[in-house]
């Protein structure tokens, strides 16, 4: 087992158990949850809507190359640069060096999933470069040294109090009551500083418009637009994936990930952003890059089975309703994107290390009927599972069970012999008190649930007997205690 | 008229719940069906599927199609299984001789609510079972088979019964195979979540068309010492008036 499946069963063992977090993570998501579904409901029709953002982003996946093309064709047109990143390495070198060579000594962040993938704050940091997180949420867990806890709501895990406490500690001020607006404010009084003395601003991007290349940012909070627009340089970090083929195709997409995103019917600032200032504009940086990360995800391009999962707009709406995530949480993932689409992206772009990610699922597909690109998400874990066990990445003793349950299910008789061993073995071990004991096969399943009914005979054996020839009488062979535990 | 049914019940319900397949075939003979049991069957193969062992799945989705081949109609008391073999026996067997079969196998399999109530046309099958009742939806059944309202028109039209809506009785249980085992603390967390639900409901019992998810919802509950009891839908069903 890796280290990484190591912690997540450790951290997913307390996660599980801590109630104060179960709560608050609660309280979040209902709140949530009810957005959402007034949110859906302002959209007419809200499957066609889904369709329509599927279409568009499998017409851009399956014709990645030629709109990434089309795109840094229009960006380079406009002024812009256009930096192709293989890997994480390449990106933070590129904008590292970028920083360095203009003498930047100050950052300022709006949110971006990407720039976690690549570690690009620590890179910067270490260049000697300090970088500021400018997303409320994202300035929180920065202050508190974490990794974002939810791909949308980095600090959806704090509530009011906790932040501040935090807030008083490393700003210095008390907030009386801890009021939401007042904290609100103080952030805002902090950051003011930084967004203009910094000389570079790094976004992310949610989508890349080919046919007009620009960049389209949905914010919340207007962060974005000073990072983008006041200091002298903006890099906007993002992955291969999000080029979408037309500016109409915001018409549906932005207010889509919004409601999925939020609940909003659109999010309060959609920006977008077409190149360096050009003369006669009153704002706008001097200098335009745009970063294209790869990191993997070409490889998952080439997979045709599984390169949906690239349709993905980090939207979170996954991860609200998996019931996973609201009992382990975000951290506990230990990745960069969590919750199911995590579950089956981080396997491809981290590798085997995360594979244990693609089991830690019931396979409900509570995250797939809410994808409003419809990723089949669910089936794509089954498919990882499938590719882990191929590779040989499964237990030897997990591998050898299997082969002896295959033995037994092309032998019926096989089969009901082990069936009746089995219960028979249980019901004695039971009998003695030892379920759930360290010689119990069912161990695990009986430490904290009551052991499974074991009856003397099974359906097949019953009909053989009786229920094949004579019909059930009246009284038939029915149970002897209703809903008891026997049954 | 009298319908030829082929049942194929589940091998955890064969080995654990024999009563379970006892009241399914109560209830589908009630309603005038004449039932087979092809005593070769065995397991659909979705431990191994869910697991990720295609390889030792597959000959138990081939076995499986040469046990029912010449079935009219497969009946199968639990949404799971009946999702493995209509939604997943032709991405198992994608590659192989036997797709179309597949396919039309899946299109001949039902779950039992979904043959009752979509196939039959049937929901009132004279049943009677006066209690408090909440219904608890099965991820399979509901996401896979899409069978939202089937269960619930067949329990509003039981007499006597009480049905009691649950909060999030959408969201799943926990159950998930072995998922059950390999995350037990995160499956007992989700069938806590679930159990409380229930008890919310005041309902004596919870029911489902899968007895895999009430194993373990049953697990939970008789460990905490609650009240309610789970009882699968096919029971139910089989309480006949008096």
């Amino acid at each position: 087992m890796s280290y990484a499946a190591q912690k997540f069963l450790e951290d997913a063992a307390v996660k599980s158990a801590d109630l104060a977090h179960r709560e608050v993570i609660r309280r979040a998501l209902d709140s949530y949850d009810a957005a959402h579904l007034r949110g859906r409901s302002r959209i007419h029709d809200w499957e066609a809507a889904r369709q329509r953002c599927q279409e568009i982003k499998r017409e851009a996946i399956n014709h990645l190359d030629r709109y990434l093309l089309q795109f840094e064709e229009k960006v380079i047109a406009h002024g812009g640069h256009v930096f192709w990143a293989a890997d994480a390495q390449e990106a933070c070198d590129y904008i590292s060096n970028l920083a360095t060579s203009r003498g930047v000594r100050t950052v300022v962040k709006s949110k971006s999933m990407v720039t976690e993938e690549i570690q690009l704050a620590p890179a910067l940091e270490k260049a000697g470069i300090t970088v500021w997180e400018t997303d409320l949420g994202e300035y929180i867990v920065q202050l508190r040294n974490e990794p974002p806890y939810h791909i949308v709501t980095p600090a959806m895990h704090l509530n009011r109090r906790q932040i501040s406490e935090l807030f008083k500690e490393k700003l210095g001020e008390e907030v009386p009551g801890d009021d939401p607006a007042e904290l609100v404010a103080l952030a805002r009084r902090t950051l003011r500083r930084p967004f203009f003395s910094a000389e570079m601003g790094i976004s992310g991007a949610n989508f890349l418009v080919a046919d007009s290349g620009a960049i389209a940012i949905s914010t919340n909070e207007g962060n974005g637009r000073l990072c983008t627009s006041v200091p002298r340089i903006h890099v906007a970090v993002t992955g291969i994936e999000k080029v979408i083929p037309r500016l109409e195709d915001l018409a549906v997409l932005w207010p889509v990930l919004a409601t999925s995103g939020t609940g909003q019917g659109i999010t309060t600032y959609s920006t977008l952003i077409g190149g360096p200032r050009r003369p006669g504009e009153a704002d706008g940086p001097e200098e335009f890059h745009v970063v294209l990360v790869d990191n993997g995800r070409s490889a998952l391009l080439a997979d045709p089975e599984q390169r949906e999962v690239l349709h993905c707009i980090r939207c979170g709406a996954c991860l609200n309703i998996c019931p996973v995530f609201r009992n382990v949480g975000g951290h506990t993932y230990g990745t960069t994107y969590q919750g199911p689409i995590g579950s089956v992206l981080t396997p491809h772009l981290r590798g085997r290390e995360f594979e244990h990610l693609s089991y830690a699922s019931s396979l409900c597909g509570a995250c797939t009927s809410v994808c409003p690109v419809k990723i089949n998400l669910h089936h794509h874990l089954l498919r990882n599972r499938r590719n882990t066990a191929a590779a040989g990445d499964t237990k030897w003793s997990e591998r050898m069970m299997f082969r002896a349950w295959r033995h037994a299910m092309l032998h019926p008789r096989i089969y009901a012999l082990g069936g009746w061993l089995g219960r028979k073995t249980l019901r004695a071990l039971y009998g003695l008190g030892l379920a759930g004991s360290i010689v119990d096969p069912m161990r695990v399943w009986n430490l904290r649930r009551s052991p499974l009914p074991l009856p003397k005979e099974s359906f097949r054996s019953l009909w053989r007997k009786s229920l094949g020839r004579r019909g059930l009488g009246k009284k038939g062979l029915g149970r002897k205690d209703l809903g008891s535990n026997d049954l | 008229m009298q319908r030829k049914v082929s049942l194929f019940v589940p091998c955890y319900m064969d080995q654990l719940l024999p009563e379970v397949a006892m009241d399914t075939v109560k209830v589908l003979r009630r309603i005038g069906c004449e039932i087979d049991f092809p005593s070769d069957q065995t397991c659909c193969g979705q431990p191994a599927f869910n697991t990720g062992y295609w390889n030792e799945a597959r000959p138990c989705a081939e076995n499986f199609l040469r046990v029912f081949k010449d079935a009219e109609v497969v009946v199968c008391p639990s949404g799971s299984c009946t999702t493995m073999v209509r939604s997943f026996y032709p991405e198992l067997l994608a590659a192989g001789a036997l797709h179309e079969e597949a396919i039309a196998l899946g299109k001949r399999t039902f779950e039992l609510s979904e043959f009752l109530v979509k196939v039959v046309g049937i929901t009132d099958v004279g049943a009677a079972f006066p209690h408090s009742v909440t219904y608890h939806a099965s991820c399979h059944g509901l996401r896979e088979l899409q069978l939202r309202d089937e269960p619930l028109q067949l329990l509003r039209k039981v007499s006597g019964l009480k049905l009691l809506e649950m909060l999030r009785f959408d969201e799943c249980c926990g159950f998930g195979g072995t998922f059950a085992t390999k995350f037990e603390s995160i499956s007992v967390a989700m069938g806590t979540s679930k159990a409380e639900s229930i008890a919310v409901t005041g309902a004596e019992f919870v029911t489902a068309i899968d007895s895999s998810c009430l194993l373990h919802v049953q697990g939970i509950l008789g460990r905490s010492g609650a009240k309610a009891r789970t009882i699968h839908l096919a029971s139910i069903l089989a309480q006949e008036k008096p």
